[in-house]
């Protein structure tokens, strides 16, 4: 049984590994393709072609770029991500403290999230067609509906601009006490969390509803069994693996999705650093920063699977 | 009523049942329903699909599905008055006074837990017995259910036991509070009649055990006969009659009672004789199976298993077996869409390629498939008149009006129906205009694959009539796939007794009734319930139980034998020779013709 869920897992990452190299392929080529030229960039519209083929040889982006991505997976595979055309850091360097930013508001926003939508999405499956589950699903369907710019905009306009309650920036480099900690987060996290709550509500229902309306739900309410019960002891085993994969789905957005909300909030996190590094064409750092939300979003997905087999290892003997 | 008889257990008066789908008016499921049952007692609820029985059942409970509704009337079960009590008192009174045996045990059991907590759920919920206790009268209960293994079989998960096995498991859950009152919900309707035999039994030996009363739901009236004190028989909803088992049965007084027993009844549909031998498909020695092709060629699991078929022109062919001996891939194979990797077919005289794709227009044109669910078949976005239209003109026939209202004609449903969408038709209508989808391609074979099985009885009958009429008129032949040896024997000219992939025996359907017979054939014939009472008396006397697990099939003997009461030594060894019998039936067995009589 354990050597069955141990080869299980084993292949569930080993098809894992082989979509990391196929999507290390697709960002560099892609990443290549891009339009524009750091040199022209860094040098300005007054550059002549003779200084712009100059730049081009001294960063090497003169070389096939078959041999510009053999050096960049070889340098992947030594842990070296390369150098940042445009600042000369490493892009390890530049990218770290960014990224642990991010995990952080993602961390939050995750704590925050994830319970909440939970909860609604089970209460309104338990109290399916009634005004709850109604208020419910319309709530979360404006919430899902409206661009998150226009939350965070509003909510910059309301909190920051009107009511002087929160400051409009999320600046995290003065955080002293727990006042300012929440001064800097709730907007940002409110703003992601009411998406990420919308959706996995949404999708929380959906799954507990299927499950609700089956007939051993049914058989268990003719047993006695409480509602509480009902939802622990009988519904939650059924439902851990379609949840664990809601929950991937919608927080592997967590990453690569919040370019909006770090830019609104100037939060310095790993998405607005992207953005900044396709403005100045800085390929190395956009190869990096693509490569990590994929490789997030690629984890989190893998997670659900190895937890589902994980669930159904009892049931899958024999 | 006499005087004597001692105070109802269970008292329902003027029941109304209301529900609504999502949208749209509540409307009346059951209306003004009154019947008593006394304590010790087992009431039969009778009716067909949308008769309220099952509604009514669930009432006794206090409860209703979702959008439906107790709306008014009077229930009262082992002294509580159901309909005043409040989600507490209604928890502790299911369960543990009145349990629930559901149709469907495969999908009434939870998948992710073992069986075991399941069964004893109740006993802990309830706090009637102390875990370690609990487990040991489960253990005592699924002995007297003769389930196989009973101290571990609740280790095991739903998955992994039969459905006749789950079926006693979960009557082993309703009685582990020994509740007063057990309500049976079509409990065999979805077994096998050889297994429903022993679930049947299984049931009994509990009542006579654990003496409590039964409301038993079903549509079947030969279990009502087997099973019942009394009988309530109910349509749309409503009472139409009421009395002791006997004499709804053997006298009815209602002209729908009447008609329900008339169409239980079995009766030959088929008077014409045998058509000459001019083999219209030709099925000879084909192997289909599923998996990876092992080194000998063939399929990991073989799933039919050397069946040779002749199908003449113009007679019906019924292809009998239990659930899993491989008739429906049999019916895909020779559809094409199960490619099969041994043996020949022809059709008409020509080869008939394995892939659809490979079969010319007029093989595709001259075979047609009518698949058993009619709901899941025609698309609900097209109209009636759509789908018929579309079969004829993908065969380049005449698809104008007339012949639009012909081809319906043909399946007796007035042109009207054209502009109607599925989900607007009855069970019949739908399985008519299944049958009106296949015919439209002027087919010369049209393969049935257990087309009555979700229909009611009446409707049922209705659909056999019209196949031998649509014999008779067109020429037609059918291949009749079944699990109802009632309706085998009424329609067919040939028969074939499918066991575990092998043909154990072909015979022409006259001939089925006379020995000498194949073991499996005698045990199918002895497994259709007959309405008189002592029907399953009788059955279990002569055959006795056989609880336990089957032995896994011999590699080179007869299929039969781990399930054959006649086995010899040499059935373990060697196949069994096919030998003629005096009647004409070909029987694949190792013993001869006064062995098998």
């Amino acid at each position: 049984m354990n050597a069955k869920l141990g080869i299980a897992i084993a292949r569930r990452l080993g098809a894992s590994c082989v979509s990391l190299v196929f999507v290390v392929v697709a960002v560099f080529f892609i990443t290549s393709a891009l339009p524009g030229d750091v040199a022209q960039s860094l040098l300005g519209q007054a550059a002549t072609p003779d200084a712009v083929a100059a730049l081009r040889h001294s960063l090497r982006l003169d070389e096939p770029v078959l041999l510009r991505f053999a050096s960049w997976a070889g340098g992947l595979l030594r842990g070296d991500f390369g150098m940042s055309l445009v600042s000369h850091q490493s892009v390890m360097s530049m990218v770290h403290e960014r990224l642990l930013h991010s995990l952080l508001l993602a961390g939050i926003t995750t704590l925050f999230a994830v319970p909440t939508a939970l909860l609604l999405g089970t209460l309104s499956a338990i109290f399916r067609n009634t005004v709850f589950d109604r208020c419910v699903s319309v709530l979360t369907l404006c919430v899902v509906s409206v661009p998150e710019f226009l939350v965070a905009t509003l909510a910059v306009l309301v909190f920051a601009v009107q009511l002087h309650l929160l400051p409009a920036l999320a600046s995290i480099s003065d955080i002293h006490s727990i006042g300012s900690f929440l001064a800097a987060f709730s907007m940002p996290v409110a703003t992601l969390g009411c998406v990420i709550v919308g959706q996995m509500a949404r999708m929380t229902r959906a799954v507990m509803v299927n499950v609700l309306s089956s007939s051993w739900v049914e058989m268990a309410v003719l047993k006695g069994v409480s509602p509480t019960a009902i939802i622990l002891r009988h519904v939650l085993p059924n439902v851990v693996a379609p949840l664990f994969n809601v929950m991937a789905l919608s927080l592997s957005y967590l990453l690569g999705g919040v370019v909006i909300v770090e830019s609104v909030f100037h939060y310095p996190g790993i998405a607005s650093l992207m953005v900044d590094s396709v403005a100045s064409r800085d390929i190395p750092l956009v190869q990096t920063c693509a490569l990590i939300f994929c490789a997030a979003y690629l984890l989190l997905t893998t997670l659900a699977d190895v937890v589902a087999l994980f669930s159904t290892q009892e049931r899958s003997r024999a | 009523m006499s005087g004597h008889s001692p105070p109802p257990l269970i008292t329902v008066r003027n029941l109304c049942l209301t529900g609504r789908r999502a949208t749209g008016p509540e409307t009346t499921i059951v209306s003004n329903v009154s019947f008593d049952v006394a304590e010790g007692e087992m009431l039969a609820l009778i009716g067909e699909s949308g008769s309220g029985k099952t509604s009514i059942a669930l009432a006794l409970t206090g409860y209703a599905r979702t959008g439906c509704r107790i709306a008014q009337g009077e229930l009262r079960v082992a002294g509580h008055d159901v309909r005043t009590m409040g989600a507490s008192e209604l928890r502790s009174f299911r369960g543990k006074t009145i349990a629930y045996i559901a149709q469907n045990a495969g999908a009434a059991f939870n998948p992710a837990l073992p069986l075991m907590e399941q069964v004893i759920e109740p006993a802990l919920t309830h706090h009637i017995l102390p875990r370690k206790e609990a487990v040991d009268h489960a253990i005592a209960l699924f002995e007297m259910m003769a389930l196989p293994t009973p101290h571990t079989i609740g280790a095991r998960y739903p998955h992994e036991c039969s459905g006749g096995q789950l079926q006693r498991i979960m009557a082993a859950m309703a009685l582990i509070t020994e509740p007063e009152v057990v309500i049976f919900d079509e409990p065999t309707t979805a077994l096998d009649v050889t297994t429903q035999i022993e679930v049947l039994e299984a049931f009994r030996v509990a009542m006579r055990q654990c003496g409590f009363t039964g409301v038993y739901v079903t549509h079947d009236l030969a279990i009502v006969a087997q099973m019942a004190d009394r009988a309530v028989v109910l349509k749309n909803g409503s009472v139409q009659e009421e009395g002791p088992t006997g004499q709804i049965l053997n006298k009815p007084t209602q002209s729908y009672t009447r008609q329900l027993v008339a169409a239980s009844q079995p009766h030959l549909r088929n008077h014409d004789a045998l058509p000459p031998a001019t083999p219209l498909l030709d099925v000879q020695n084909l192997m289909v199976g599923y998996g990876a092709i092992m080194p000998n060629g063939h399929p990991r699991h073989t799933i039919v298993n050397s069946v040779s078929l002749p199908v003449r022109a113009g007679e019906t062919l019924g292809i009998i077996g239990e659930s899993g001996c491989g008739k429906s891939t049999l019916i895909r194979a020779i559809a094409g869409i199960q490619p099969w990797s041994g043996g020949n077919m022809f059709f008409a005289g020509e080869p008939l390629p394995p892939r659809i794709e490979d079969r010319t227009p007029q093989q595709r044109q001259h075979l047609q498939l009518v698949a058993q669910n009619a709901d899941l078949v025609l698309n609900p976005a097209l109209s009636v008149g759509a789908t018929l239209r579309r079969v004829l003109t993908f065969y380049n026939e005449d698809a104008s009006d007339a012949a639009l209202n012909r081809v319906l004609d043909m399946v007796r449903l007035p042109a009207a129906v054209a502009g109607r969408y599925p989900t607007q038709l009855s069970g019949g209508q739908k399985q008519r205009v299944n049958l009106a989808r296949a015919l439209a391609a002027r087919p010369r074979l049209v393969l049935c694959d257990e087309i009555t099985a979700a229909l009611d009885t009446v409707v049922a009958a209705a659909i056999l009539d019209l196949m031998m009429e649509l014999k008779r008129e067109l020429g037609v032949s059918w291949l009749f796939v079944t699990h109802d040896l009632h309706a085998l024997r009424s329609v067919c000219d040939h028969v074939a007794v499918l066991y575990a992939g092998h043909c154990v025996e072909f015979s022409t359907a006259s001939a089925l009734n006379a020995p000498p017979r194949h073991p499996y054939t005698r045990k199918l014939e002895s497994s259709v319930p007959e309405m008189h009472p002592g029907w399953l008396d009788g059955v279990i006397r002569q055959n006795g139980l056989k609880p336990g697990r089957v032995a896994p099939i011999p590699a080179h003997g007869c299929c039969y034998m781990p399930r054959c009461p006649v086995a010899v030594a040499d059935c373990a060894q060697t196949p069994p020779p096919t030998w003629q019998a005096p009647s004409g039936a070909l029987i694949n067995c190792h013993l001869q013709a006064p062995d098998l009589s």
